[in-house]
């Protein structure tokens, strides 16, 4: 076998694996990596803080199904990429994080730059390793894709001392990976499929409740064909958006805290919940005891952990979810049982109580004529990239005013932080998408506060060549916290007002991109536009209505019928 | 209820702390917990006792089987099982009370591993209720320091 050292053989597993595009920032610990990378045909993004590195790669990561691969130095390296690790985790993405770390001989004794990384991200990854011999180098990371890859999806963390990638190894040749301890069921149980489906057949008002579980399994077509035939409303979590077509006529939209008001009734007064690949988060749920109180429950995902977490379920489905829809489909078309105009008509009664609802309460804004509505901003890039852009966004109203009005039609173009609700995300989240297709539209969805905690990756943006939209919508505010304050908090606005803002229009012509700003509800259409056609990173400054709020809203703690609305 | 689970993990370094991370992380307790090498010494057995509803155990032995070091979670209390803890008592031992703490260890069986002019130390074993019970009763008599293992347990093998 021929030799080579620990860093020529890691890049070396990442083309096995197909990497094509790594992110990362360099250090002492990590210079032999980013040596041997420059002689591979894999793109290095330089970005310009450890945590944008992991975000861009989780953005590349949601948009293509792919690995997103990250590549800090030891120390404060490693702990930069922390918060985007735990971004990555609540929301199941697959990733592999490479950290450099001092030589093993000096581990444990408070060498200069060490932490131990792996310690601190133990709660925050899938699984993790310190490689401690050069031998376990290739073996190790084969497994860290694996693991990273496989059952539900998570980032994987690779502690790499500066000593062991420097030694000369054999790269041993590619197995299939058996592992003893990892055994990730992906195919459905065929009793609990046919339980599932019998009671499916019964139920007067089911709905589906769709989760990220679709995304990450490709399980969309298979999702839609099992809504349509059954004639059975859809709602999706903020991590489902695009699971199923967002412009469908069984598409009640997103449920939870900001979710339409048909798909929180609808939950509410439904008899059946068919939940795929979600996990009954409290932003969905509201107070436990009320969530779908007359409905029975079926739970379909890869994570045993996930059911009966939150709430009790009836029919538990450990699976994943491709497959168990798929095999759901297959009993309906094959059993003698289903007679699909009858149960389509069956429906029907349903779909229009719930289309009652929807007319009653859509989501919608009050036009406040020349005064910049958010949700416009948001309708108008909707119907400006057809909604076939892909959008990240950043944490707080502008998040769910993105959420609530752009359709998604199609899974993966629609990458935010949902479990952990990161600022900071969006930004670097639209370089990795925008790097992986240059040829798509990507935009961020900003507000002002959280486009200022990752700016800095304009300049990396600007450097490869990656021209992002930036939409921010500028309240002044941070602006979901300041709501929280209006409604709960007699208009205390205690830390949530943002005295000093940059004036992002000259910041991104700093950064060398270009900046625009509309201040009136008439300029919105031509700055898009003009952003759109524009071959640079722009940043559009919308100053809209400052105290807008974003309703639906389900206080914390309420029962998801007990709605604020517009 | 409490309850008792054996873990068999891999036996590598890091490992352990992935479990009671996870305790602590999610706030399950553990009023026990027992560790060491099994037969096959890449492998460890973990015993640990536990207190929760049923929704709580659950969740307790699935997260434990999602860690990726974990091998097997069995929850011990499901089937029939012998349970053991040992406890070693520095107990005061003066002239008037020294017959009565001997005629105690002899009723628990148990043994006096070390002798000093004014103490007993005390090896006991048995289930938990038992070690707690010759604690309590050797208390008013005067206890120095007590070291208990933890609770380890084995399902007893089927009859057939
Ligand atoms: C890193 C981080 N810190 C704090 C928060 C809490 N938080 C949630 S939304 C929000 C306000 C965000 O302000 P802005 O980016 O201006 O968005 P807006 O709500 O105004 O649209 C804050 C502070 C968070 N989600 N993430
Ligand atoms: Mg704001």
């Amino acid at each position: 076998m021929e030799k080579i050292n620990g860093s020529q053989a890691i890049i070396r597993c990442l083309q096995e694996e197909g990497v094509k595009i790594i992110f990362g920032f360099p250090g002492g610990a990590i210079i032999d990596l980013f040596d041997a990378l420059m002689d591979s045909d894999i793109t290095n993004v330089l970005v310009r803080h450890e945590q944008g590195a992991v975000h861009a790669a989780d953005g590349l990561a949601r948009v293509t199904g792919e690995v997103g691969v990250a590549l800090l130095t030891s120390g404060p390296g490693a702990t930069n990429g922390v918060t985007a690790i735990a971004t990555a985790y609540c929301d199941s993405i697959p990733m592999v994080i490479l950290t450099g770390q001092v030589p093993t001989a000096l581990i444990g004794n408070d060498a200069f730059q060490e932490v131990d990384i792996v310690g601190i991200t133990r709660p925050c990854t899938k699984h993790n390793y310190l490689v401690k011999d050069a031998k376990d180098l290739v073996p190790t990371l084969r497994e860290a894709f694996h693991i990273a890859r496989t059952g539900r999806p998570g980032p994987v963390l690779v502690d790499l001392p500066k000593d062991v990638v420097a030694k000369m190894i054999d790269f041993p040749e590619k197995k299939p990976i058996r592992m003893q301890t990892y055994q990730p069921n992906y195919e459905p149980h065929q009793g609990q499929i046919e339980k599932a489906c019998k009671k499916i057949l019964k139920a007067k008002n089911p709905v589906l409740y769709v989760g990220g579980g679709v995304i990450l399994s490709n399980a969309h077509e298979e999702l839609t064909e099992l809504a349509r035939k059954l004639n059975i409303p859809v709602t999706m979590t903020l991590m489902g958006l695009g699971g199923f077509p967002g412009t469908d006529p069984l598409s009640m939209g997103m449920l939870g805290m900001h979710g339409s008001y048909a798909a929180n009734m609808a939950v509410a007064n439904s008899d059946l919940l068919i939940a795929v690949g979600a996990r009954f988060d409290d932003r969905v749920t509201g107070r436990l005891d009320a969530f779908a109180p007359h409905a029975t429950i079926i739970h379909i995902d890869i994570d045993p952990t996930s059911i009966s977490k939150n709430v009790k379920v009836d029919i538990p489905i450990v699976a994943d979810c491709k497959q168990a829809l798929s095999a759901m489909n297959t009993w309906f078309n094959t059993s003698s049982d289903f007679n699909r105009e009858q149960v389509s008509a069956s429906h029907e009664p349903w779909r229009a109580t719930i289309d009652d609802w929807a007319k009653k309460h859509p989501m919608t804004y009050i036009d406040e004529g020349e005064i910049i509505k958010p949700q416009f901003v948001i309708q108008k890039l909707d119907e400006l990239t057809h909604g076939d852009a892909i959008i990240t966004t950043e944490v707080g109203q502008n998040q769910m005013w993105a959420a609530q009005f752009y359709k998604f039609n199609k899974p993966r173009q629609w990458a935010t932080s949902g479990g952990l609700g990161t600022m900071g995300y969006g930004l670097p989240a639209a370089i990795g998408a925008k790097m992986a297709f240059p040829d798509k539209t990507v935009v961020d969805v900003a507000g002002d506060g959280s486009i200022q905690m990752n700016i800095q990756e304009l300049a990396t943006a600007k450097q490869y060549n990656c021209p992002v939209k930036v939409v921010i919508l500028n309240n002044n505010y941070l602006g979901m916290v300041r709501q929280w304050q209006e409604l709960f908090y007699n208009k205390r606005y205690a830390g949530t007002v943002m005295e000093v803002t940059p004036d992002f229009v000259m910041l991104a012509q700093a950064y060398g991109a270009v900046g625009l700003r509309a201040t009136k509800t008439s300029e919105v259409e031509d700055v898009l536009k003009e952003a759109l056609a524009t071959d640079n990173t722009v940043i559009m400054d919308f100053v809209i209505a400052r105290e807008e709020c974003v309703f639906p809203m389900v206080p914390a703690g309420k029962a998801t019928t007990e709605m604020l609305l517009v | 209820m409490k309850h008792t689970i054996s873990v068999l993990l891999q036996n590598k370094p890091g490992v352990l702390s992935r479990v009671t991370g996870l305790f602590s992380g999610r706030g399950f307790n553990i009023e026990s917990l027992s560790v060491a090498e099994t037969l096959d010494s890449s492998i460890s057995c973990l015993t640990l006792v536990t207190r929760g509803d049923e929704a709580i155990i659950e969740q307790i032995t699935k997260q434990l089987h999602k860690l990726i070091d974990v091998i097997k979670v069995t929850d011990i209390g499901d089937s029939e099982y012998v349970e053991r803890e040992m406890v070693l008592i520095r107990v005061k031992a003066e002239a008037q009370t020294r017959a009565e703490v001997l005629r105690v260890i002899d009723i628990f069986r148990g043994k006096v591993v070390d002798v000093s002019p004014k103490s007993y130390a005390v090896e006991v074993t048995g289930s938990t209720s038992k070690v707690q019970a010759i604690i309590d009763i050797l208390k008013p008599i005067g206890i120095q320091e007590i070291v208990r293992t933890g609770t380890i347990a084995m399902a007893r093998a089927s009859k057939k």
